[in-house]
């Protein structure tokens, strides 16, 4: 049985900010509904299901506040899901609303992710001590800052690659109005000058605490046929987990983003990612995750994917632009960041990118998030056509 | 749709649990449901878990579910911060897609490490509602006296469920609430949360549920006789008690209606009641007649695992439908304030 053809036909997305005290949370989440609505040519009574994703609940103090957004969401009435996937679960929540068309079981589809991390502080929300076990302590870069190192260690890449991907990401976010940091002066210096907070990374090289909400509407065929916009077709969706912790895992190159890329590029017949994308969008929060997730994504050998940074293949300009909308670098609402991906993507492809968009040649574009200690991965691929 | 079935189940239930955590809460079920769906592990073609965060006071819970699962090589995995049965109905709907043709599911939970019944208020509308800390038996209290005054059901209604449940519970090795009690004793005990007593609410359960479900090639392939999902269907309302008829449960009603629930007779019903009143209610919003034998497990009011309970009526029926003894069953899960948020699932034997 293959999966039904599936597109998104709206994409709506608050701009990004430290806190947004104008809206409540409902008020947040609607306003990126409402535009992926608008998009789609749709009113709230025309969705068959919502499906929210979002990242640990301890980030607003609210148990499943899903379910408290029913109503702001148009849900009264219908099915609607939630998804926790951890840093990924953008990307998952997206991957869940497709996969209800995909099935032939609903035919419009609305995915919502969202974070309003001023309700709370994400270093303390993502380190507060488990019962029974040792805490890290460490928020989110202090995990991965050994894992950098370890990089570094293994491919020879010199001190400075991390910085570029610090400037050329938030050089990129001065296009996009939605983007949280727009650093209009940032240059290599200010970033090797700004303070070292987990060697090797310094605080530009490290994303921004957002409160922000994407949302989509994701159709069947029919519907993305009658669309009013451009669709974005889905070509493939994948997601792979591992444990955290065992001897012998690599965790600077896991197996689960390997084995992910490979099902996802395999549905949507990708053979060489650098050539059959025009532009990806890819959870980059540390700088020097570009590098890293080049190699993991097969975009390069293993080793090489500091000298694509190095070179500006990935700069907007690039043979291969990453994250031309500035990236989770310059805006990351945690839970929406990975659908943020998504959304981007999926607007390249419908060259609705403004001006951020890119030019497109093989109208291929690849959405990726990951999340918990680089163990949860999910990917799509889109584009501007069906697929044969 | 493709046909489907639940072709495992186990469950492992203690009330205050303080020897074991998650992972090895876990562990066993996982490996128990495995073994019994004939299925090899890796075979396996989705995971899929549900759980909260709120329950162990940290974030990413679920994480550390990924130790006790075999999660290695690298597995299609997703997670709901929802009851287990909406990770079914992921699971379910994997299926549906057509790329994976089998799922394992768990929910998995400790209420007993807090106050959860007090915790469970910031599942309230934050700025409105939460800060009155309105505790999770203090809504259901509410909703039971609206269902009373409104003459929806009465406190014998509610005493002759609630004692039937923890009767029934006396047959169930899992159930940890299970007493010879007549409506009666019930109604002689006093109100304790009015118009509850401490008969109608649920106890606070730990524990961990598995099952594991299948596309007709493979599961006629591992099962005597699967127990076939017919219908599954959920809907939420709107969370706000003043918006909602808290005397009727609509979203239960449309969910029963759109998985066709009354399209033949209901031998059995596991319903997700964890407080007397929700039982007389649910059976009405689910079209259930007197000859429907409801909670033969005990129901919630026997055990009730919070994020695993509502997975564990859709195994309660699935296991009576493959020892023959039942032809077509319902089994109903619910989550939020006030039965806010309901699935439904009719399940049935080869020949029904």
């Amino acid at each position: 049985m293959a999966p039904k053809l599936s597109a998104v036909i709206g994409v709506g997305q608050t701009r990004h900010v430290t806190a947004r005290h104008d809206v409540s949370m409902a008020g947040l989440v609607r306003e990126a509904a409402r535009q992926a609505l608008d998009d789609a040519g749709m009113d709230w009574s025309d969705i068959d299901a919502v499906v929210v994703g979002k990242a640990p609940d301890t980030f607003e103090g609210v148990i499943m506040p899903e379910l408290y957004l029913a109503d702001a969401l148009g849900a009264a009435g219908k099915p609607m899901l939630r998804v926790h996937t951890a840093g990924s679960v953008g990307g998952s929540t997206a991957i869940v609303a497709a996969k209800l068309v995909m099935a032939g079981i609903h035919e419009r589809v609305l995915a919502v992710a969202f974070e309003k991390q001023s309700e709370s502080n994400a270093t303390w929300g993502l380190t507060v001590a488990m019962p029974f076990q040792a805490p890290l302590v460490a928020g989110a870069g202090g995990y991965f800052a050994p894992l950098i190192r370890a990089y570094m260690a293994r491919s020879g890449a010199p001190r400075h690659i991390g910085h570029l991907v610090a400037v050329k990401d938030r050089r990129a976010a001065l296009r996009n109005p939605n983007a949280h940091l727009h650093l209009a002066d940032i240059d290599l210096k200010m970033v090797e000058e700004s303070f070292l907070l987990w060697d090797p990374l310094r605080y530009l090289d490290v994303c921004p605490s957002s409160d922000g909400a994407m949302a989509m509407v994701i159709g069947s065929e029919s519907v993305a046929d009658a669309a009013p916009g451009p669709p974005a077709w889905i070509h493939g969706t994948a997601m792979r987990s591992e444990p955290t912790m065992f001897a012998g895992r690599d965790q600077v190159n896991p197996q689960a983003g390997r084995d992910c890329a490979a099902d996802v590029y395999a549905q949507a017949g990708i053979t060489n990612p650098r050539q059959d994308f025009d532009c990806a969008e890819v959870y980059v929060p540390f700088s020097w995750y570009e590098p890293m997730w080049l190699e993991n994504l097969g975009f390069c050998p293993e080793g090489d994917g500091w000298k694509l940074t190095e070179a500006g293949a990935t700069a907007p300009d690039g043979d291969i632009p990453w994250n031309p909308s500035g990236g989770v670098l310059s805006s990351n609402p945690i839970g929406a960041s990975g659908m943020i991906r998504f959304g981007e993507a999926a607007q390249q492809v419908r060259e609705r990118a403004g001006d951020y968009q890119v030019k497109l040649q093989t109208g291929r574009a690849l959405g990726q998030a990951y999340g918990g200690g680089s163990q949860f991965f999910s990917m799509w691929v889109v584009a501007n056509h069906k697929p044969d | 749709m493709r046909d489907v079935a639940v072709i495992a189940f186990a469950q492992s239930l203690v009330g205050h649990d303080r020897e074991h955590n998650e992972v090895e809460l876990i562990s066993p079920v996982v490996q128990a449901a495995v073994s019994q769906s004939g299925i090899a592990r890796h075979d396996i073609g989705f995971t899929v878990s549900g759980s909260c965060d709120y329950l162990s006071g940290g974030p990413f819970t679920f994480v550390q579910g990924l130790d006790a699962v075999g999660a290695w090589p690298p597995i299609k995995e997703s997670h709901v911060e929802m009851d287990a049965a909406w990770a079914l109905y992921e699971a379910w709907v994997a299926i549906q897609v057509g790329d994976v043709d089998s799922a394992l599911i768990y929910g998995f939970g400790k209420s007993s490490t807090t106050d959860v019944h007090e915790v469970f208020s910031l599942q309230n509308d934050p700025y409105y509602v939460a800060p009155l800390w309105p505790s999770t038996i203090d809504m259901a209290a509410l909703q039971a006296c609206a269902a009373l005054h409104a003459g929806v059901t009465t406190e014998r209604d509610i005493a002759e469920f609630s004692a039937a449940c923890h009767r029934a519970a006396r047959s169930n090795p899992h159930a940890i609430a299970a007493a010879d009690v007549s409506a009666d004793e019930v109604l002689a005990a006093p109100m304790t949360h009015p118009p509850l007593r401490d008969a109608d609410i649920a106890p606070i359960t730990d524990g961990a549920v598995a099952v594991v479900i299948a596309a007709a090639a493979v599961a006629r392939s591992v099962c005597d006789r699967p127990a076939w999902i017919r219908g599954i269907e959920h809907r939420i309302e709107p969370q706000a008690l003043g918006v909602r008829d808290l005397t009727a449960s609509a979203s239960t009603r449309a969910a029963a209606e759109a998985a066709g629930v009354g399209d033949a007779p209901v031998e059995v019903a596991e319903i997700h009641a964890q407080f007397g009143h929700e039982g007389p209610l649910l059976a009405r919003a689910l079209g259930l007649g007197a000859d429907t034998v409801v909670n033969p497990s005990g129901g919630p009011l026997g055990a009730n695992p919070l994020m695993s309970a509502g997975l564990i009526r859709i195994g309660e029926v699935a296991e009576r439908i493959w020892d023959g003894g039942v032809g077509r069953g319902v089994a109903h899960a619910t989550q939020g304030p006030c039965l806010q948020q309901n699935l439904v699932c009719v399940l049935e034997g080869e020949g029904s």
